[in-house]
């Protein structure tokens, strides 16, 4: 079932496209990443989807409502970019005060923290929270009476490692419970395989869709192929690789499809190489040559 | 809707205790107040009972004090969650601006009237202290003080709600309520004397001073409480000639202006992109 869709979506502030033409779906259950560099108008969409801005074309629907509307309110959930709660409350405050305005009962509070991993500083003042800290109330909020749609803008920005596995965690329970996942981020890194689709935008516009996998092969980026020789067939291993350059360690580029041909020419020269290594595009590789195409 | 209300005036007033809003409010009040009464009584033969006089001398005080506190406590309402980035999470939620605008409201009244209350008590516990039982007679005019501080207190709240709607930053809204403060309270005075003197008792004296100085809250507010209570003003230099407005001009105007300002800080908010 589908939760959220865009259709043809277009912003403009001041006659410069900040989303330019975006369409896509996100179904119940699902975990969509949004990628796209700082600028590229992840949260302008974010805000268009909340009702918060009006677009200028297309439009949005919300589980069948309008955004903004009373019933698309309810069942969204938000976590804003570096959003700081106010200084001189504590977490359980805040918390208890997110409740009341979604309707739920108050005392809500401490199991939410709890989830979070924030009991211990339920009762600190929020200006005392780490960034990290920050950024697990604005999650616990988030989680409060079981939403039908989450948008988290750039919710991994800040944590640690750990808290990130965490984060992941929860959104796989979400996803497991029917809540669309709309989350966005500017680091590939940070999002790894744990998103269902990636949607790629670049200065507005969609350039690319798909699982990592699909995105990894639609780029055809070459894998790298190392080879350490013995020191002394030097010579011979090259000649057995012309294509390949470097010192000491030899490199060459190798397309997907020809993966095993370039494996069993190394099986060959097994007793001429000391170590050999295949190396997968990083996915900052891909996410550069991706943006880079779509700017193009 | 009315439990989104509370629960955001609940939350506002609590950050006003914690920045201690609550505390510095109360303390000019009854500082002033204290000092203004001390003050007051000794120089006055009039037959008036003590607790009247100091009343005379805060009207002429809160009409400064009160405003000013009013902008302190509101301007950072919507500038400063845009600056701190819970604006447009506020406004994701299931409340609508018009109810968070009310809860800020609510809670900053609050703040405000335990302020002028603090004042209104310790000008009250000076006035006993020194007349007596006579300071009964006062009481009525100190009540009435109060509402009209209150009045005009949240004409200014909601002032500072629109300007913090206007000003992008905190820092902008700040400078635009001082700047507010200035030209209402302070040169709006002097222009309309400096008018009245240069025009020398004409048309501007007769026809447009009168609605000029109603249309002002902080005149309003001191020409009601003036005019109610009979006394004389020798703060303001005004009242020769608010002397002849009836009274229920400024009455209407100090409630009018709530409503008015309120209206605006609701139409400045929805111009807000979060
Ligand atoms: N309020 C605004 N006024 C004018 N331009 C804006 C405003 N907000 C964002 N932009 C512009 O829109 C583009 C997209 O911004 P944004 O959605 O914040 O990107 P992202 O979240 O991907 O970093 C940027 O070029 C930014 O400068
Ligand atoms: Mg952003």
């Amino acid at each position: 079932m589908t939760i959220l869709m865009l259709c043809n979506l277009t912003k403009r502030y001041d006659g410069r496209a900040a989303l330019d033409d975006v369409s896509f779906r996100v179904a119940a259950g699902e975990r969509v990443a949004l990628l796209g560099h700082n600028g590229a108008g992840k949260s302008t969409l974010m805000k268009t989807v909340l009702g918060l801005l009006m677009p200028d074309g297309g439009s949005v629907d919300v589980a069948g409502h309008a955004p903004g509307s009373a019933v698309a309110r309810a069942v969204t959930a938000y976590l804003p970019e570096n959003a700081a709660f106010h200084p001189a409350l504590t977490g359980r405050e805040m918390l208890r005060h997110c409740l009341r305005l979604r309707g739920q009962p108050a005392h809500q509070a401490d199991a939410l923290l709890e989830k979070v991993g924030l009991a211990d500083a339920a009762d600190r003042r929020f200006g005392s929270y780490s960034k990290g800290m920050r950024q697990r109330v604005g999650l616990a909020q988030a989680l409060i009476g079981a939403p039908r749609l989450m948008i988290l803008d750039e919710p991994t920005s800040g944590l640690d490692p750990i808290s990130r596995r965490d984060f992941y965690a929860l959104l796989d329970e979400l996803a497991g419970q029917g809540t669309a996942v709309l989350m966005s981020s500017h680091a590939l890194s940070e999002l790894e395989a744990r998103t269902d689709r990636l949607l790629v935008l670049s200065k507005g516009r969609l350039v690319a869709e798909g699982t990592l996998a699909q995105l990894r092969a639609e780029a055809q980026l070459p894998l790298e192929v190392r080879i350490t020789p013995r020191r002394d067939v030097d010579g011979t291993v090259r000649a057995l690789f012309p294509e390949a350059s470097g010192e000491g360690v030899l490199r060459f580029p190798c397309a997907l499809r020809d993966k095993l041909d370039a494996l069993s020419r190394i099986a060959q020269a097994r007793d001429l190489i000391v170590d050999f290594d295949i190396h997968a595009p990083g996915l900052d590789d891909l996410y550069a040559r991706i943006s880079q195409r779509g700017a193009a | 809707m009315l439990n989104r209300i509370l629960s955001t005036a609940e939350i506002e007033f609590r950050i006003a205790l914690r920045n201690r809003w609550v505390a510095m409010g109360a303390a000019m009040m009854v500082l002033f107040s204290l000092v203004l009464s001390a003050a007051g009584t000794g120089a006055t033969g009039v037959a008036a009972d003590p607790l009247s006089v100091i009343v005379a001398s805060l009207v002429s005080l809160a009409v400064y004090l009160v405003p000013l506190i009013a902008l302190l406590v509101s301007f950072d309402a919507v500038a400063g969650e845009a600056e701190r980035g819970t604006l447009a999470l506020t406004l994701a939620y299931p409340l609508s601006r018009g109810s968070l605008l009310a809860g800020k409201l609510v809670a900053q009244t609050v703040v405000l009237a335990l302020a002028i209350l603090a004042g209104c008590g310790a000008a009250a516990l000076m006035g006993f202290a020194m007349g007596g039982r006579e300071a009964v007679q006062g009481l009525g005019a100190l009540g009435r003080l109060f509402w009209t501080s209150l009045l005009l207190g949240m004409a200014f709240l909601s002032l500072g709600h629109a300007l913090s709607c206007l000003a992008r930053r905190a820092s902008g809204a700040a400078a635009m309520a001082i700047g507010l403060w200035l030209a209402v309270i302070v040169l709006y005075d002097l222009g309309l004397l400096a008018a009245v003197v240069a025009d020398d008792g004409g048309a501007f004296t007769t026809r447009v001073f009168p609605y000029a100085l109603v249309l002002n809250p902080a005149d309003a507010f001191r020409l009601f409480n003036l005019a109610a209570s009979q006394s004389v003003d020798a703060a303001s230099g005004l009242s020769g000639a608010a002397s002849s407005i009836a009274v229920w001009k400024p009455l209407a105007a100090l409630l009018l202006w709530p409503v008015v300002a309120a209206l605006l800080a609701r139409l400045s908010f929805e111009r807000v992109q979060p």
